[in-house]
């Protein structure tokens, strides 16, 4: 059964456990570093040495984080916990599927890996119909024609668009 | 007059009515869609504002954070989810106007309330500018220091309940902010000597991460559902008919929202919850509300609505945010060498009235469209959850690789989205690491400035506005630790199930310390005496 404290707790309880002993182990660790990661100055006042605003943020978050975990309802870990652990793991897929998408552009170009990427991120999450990879494509340009055609946002473009005849090259540069 | 006219000739360009138009249908699109809300849209577009001018970006930003609340009201009333976190306390009398059948009562009350609020916080803070423009020279280093000071621990203390750890991840956010180079000694900070930590850790980039990103993977890793909505009929009018037969409730929401919009850190959810409050207990039929009440829904809307306006009062006059949308909008300013802060309210008086009317135009842009709209915008509350996903990380692709081309900064936000993600799930609050980031590097480089001219520690408060400022952070810790002890007590006597024993036992026990030893000295006195009369008898 739960307690009035575990009641009164705001939030889920899964994860709450592991995620306050990695932060006070983080905040440790950097606290750890700071004599080897900052400098102290001489001939200069306290407030102005450029240890005093990382050490103040870690002092927060170690004395903070160190209560928090204090006062945290729970002391032992549970299946839950891991399970939450691994819950966190599997947007890491996700993060990879930006990275590609990241490292995709400067390449073959702004269009060409939107018009990939969209529909197969889409297909990846069990989209199959037609009207949705319709939607998909239909989405990602777009995304191209109106950030990079109509509000001319800094993406470069891609290397293969070098291999494309002179006057067609620089429309592509220019606008996907 | 005269700064009326010029602010007037800023907003009449083609490109700021367009601005206008974009940023009040966008922002409406956006606070229909539950699971986006304005800080992922503004996170997204805002390194495209950069190329624009000022007043155009900021008219932009400005309609999307005025008018998402709009918007959000609509699944809020219609499908009992809250578009934006703020439409929260919309569902609770909304929706159960529409299950009786009345959403296009609901809709109407919403929309009137909301606008409203809009119009009110707007004119109150035009007839305040003069006011700060007087008030705000009055702000150095140390009271610049002292207000963000005031503004962090508020944006701790607002997180009831997760005080320790909201003060953790501000502490987070002052940290980040330090990594990189020093500005004055050229010291490395935290740079582990790599060459993509010396520039330091963008804002935009942890925003991005920390909203967008993090809401395309929750998104992600979500279950699509099925949203039935229902088919409206008749005009959408006649809320403003309702909400005439509520002034006070309405002008009193509507003066709380102005009043907590003002205070760094506070917002939408204080202002909200005290005008709830406030209407509940002075309504007649108080037992209506979270039944389908109209005056619990005028009060939310319109308290909600009337804190745009008013946040943008510590950004423009003072430079600091009191959250995290108009902390981004701080990139803005910053990105257009535009400081704001006092200088800016007496030099560019027409500037800051040019954006208070771009308000003021905005919130009947958005009524005219909602009023005309609202039929095929019911739709868009439709768009599949994880499709919306892939919409949020394909265009939060844009806002961080369109910064500077860099595939480190798209590393960092992808880790800002995880860390965003696992707060999200975890239900914590991410906005104390925007702020901390913000108003630390503001802190850091006013106390350094303040410090200069001060040889004793009372000297930083010696002047009127400074002293004041000063009080008011020690009364905030007070009240702060008084609620504190009291959730205490109170947890104390929930665990014990009864109230007849005392939940100051320590206390009691202190006060009844001298009768308590001298009851005890009496008994040990009587135990002595007997033992010694026994060991006589022996004898």
């Amino acid at each position: 059964m739960q307690s009035e404290r575990e009641r009164r707790f705001p939030g889920p309880r899964r994860g709450q456990l592991l995620f306050a002993v990695a932060l006070l182990f983080f905040s440790v660790l950097l606290l750890s570093q700071i004599p080897g990661q900052t400098r102290w100055v001489a001939r200069t006042d306290f407030f102005a040495q450029p240890r005093f605003w990382p050490a103040v943020g870690l002092i927060a978050m170690t004395v903070f984080g160190g209560l928090h975990l204090y006062l945290l309802p729970w002391r032992r870990f549970r299946h839950a916990d891991g399970t939450e652990a691994r819950k966190w793991a599997t947007v890491v897929e996700y993060a990879a599927w930006f990275m590609g998408y990241v490292f995709a552009v400067p390449v073959i170009g702004y269009l060409p890996s939107t018009l990939i990427f969209v529909p197969l991120l889409a297909r990846r999450l069990g989209y199959r119909s037609g009207r949705m990879m319709l939607a998909s494509v239909l989405f990602g340009l777009a995304t191209v024609v109106l950030f990079k055609g109509f509000l001319s946002v800094k993406i470069p473009g891609g290397m293969v668009y070098d291999y494309l005849p002179g006057a067609i090259r620089s429309f592509f540069i220019l606008n996907f | 007059m005269d700064t009326l006219l010029s602010s007037l000739e800023i907003l009449a360009r083609w490109d700021v009515i367009l601005a206008l138009v974009v940023g009040s249908v966008g922002g409406v699109l956006i606070g229909a869609i539950p699971g986006v809300g304005p800080a992922v849209a503004i996170a997204i577009l805002l390194p495209a504002t950069f190329s624009m001018d000022p007043i155009v970006g900021l008219t932009v930003l400005l309609g999307i954070y005025g008018s998402s609340m709009y918007g959000g009201a609509i699944p809020a009333v219609l499908i009992n989810t809250p578009g934006t976190a703020v439409n929260a306390l919309t569902t609770y009398d909304g929706f159960p106007m529409t299950a009786r059948g009345e959403p296009r009562r609901a809709l109407s009350l919403a929309y009137s309330s909301s606008f409203f609020g809009g119009i009110f916080s707007v004119i109150c803070l035009m007839l305040l500018a003069p006011v700060l423009a007087k008030v705000a020279p009055l702000f150095g280093s140390r009271e610049i220091f002292l207000a963000a000071l005031l503004g962090i621990i508020l944006v701790i203390v607002a997180h009831r309940g997760q005080s320790l750890i909201a003060g953790a991840l501000a502490g987070f956010g002052i940290f980040i902010q330090t990594i990189g180079l020093e500005p004055v000694k050229y010291s490395k900070r935290f740079t582990f000597d790599q060459a993509f930590l010396s520039s330091g850790i963008d804002l935009i980039v942890v925003v991005l991460g920390l909203f967008a990103l993090s809401q395309a993977f929750l998104l992600l890793t979500s279950d699509d559902e099925k949203i039935r909505t229902m088919k409206l009929r008749g005009g959408l009018f006649q809320g403003f008919r309702e909400l005439m037969r509520h002034p006070r409730v309405a002008g009193v929401s509507a003066s709380f929202g102005v009043m907590m919009g003002m205070i760094p850190g506070v917002g939408e959810f204080t202002a909200q919850f005290l005008s709830y409050t406030y209407a509940q207990k002075t309504s007649k039929r108080p037992q209506d509300f979270g039944h389908g009440s109209s005056e619990g829904l005028i009060a939310a809307e319109t308290s909600n609505n009337a804190v745009p306006a008013a946040a943008m009062v510590p950004l423009l006059a003072l430079g600091i945010p009191g959250e995290a949308l108009t902390a981004m909008m701080l990139s803005v300013f910053y990105v257009h060498n535009v400081v704001p802060g006092p200088g800016l309210f007496q030099n560019s008086m027409d500037f800051i009235m040019a954006l208070y009317l771009a308000l003021l135009i905005l919130n009947v842009l958005v009524v005219v469209f909602l009023l005309v709209a609202t039929r095929p915008l019911i739709q868009v509350v439709k768009i599949p959850n994880r499709f919306l996903g892939i919409c949020v990380l394909t265009l939060s692709f844009v806002g961080v690789y369109s910064l500077r081309n860099s595939a480190t900064d798209c590393v960092i936000a992808a880790v800002f989205g995880i860390i965003g993600y696992i707060l999200k799930r975890l239900s914590l609050p991410i906005v104390p690491i925007i702020l901390g980031m913000v108003l630390g590097n503001i802190m850091e480089v006013k106390l350094r400035a303040g410090m200069a001219r001060v040889k004793e520690p009372f000297d930083f408060i010696d002047r009127p506005v400074a002293m004041i400022l000063f009080l008011a952070i020690l009364a905030v810790l007070a009240i702060h630790f008084r609620h504190v002890l009291q959730d205490r007590k109170s947890l104390k006597e929930a665990e014990w199930q009864s109230k007849h024993r005392s939940t100051r036992f320590g206390a009691l026990l202190f006060c009844r310390k001298g009768s308590l030893s001298r009851a005890r000295g009496r008994k040990v006195k009587a135990r002595h005496s007997t033992s010694y009369r026994r060991s006589t008898e022996r004898d």
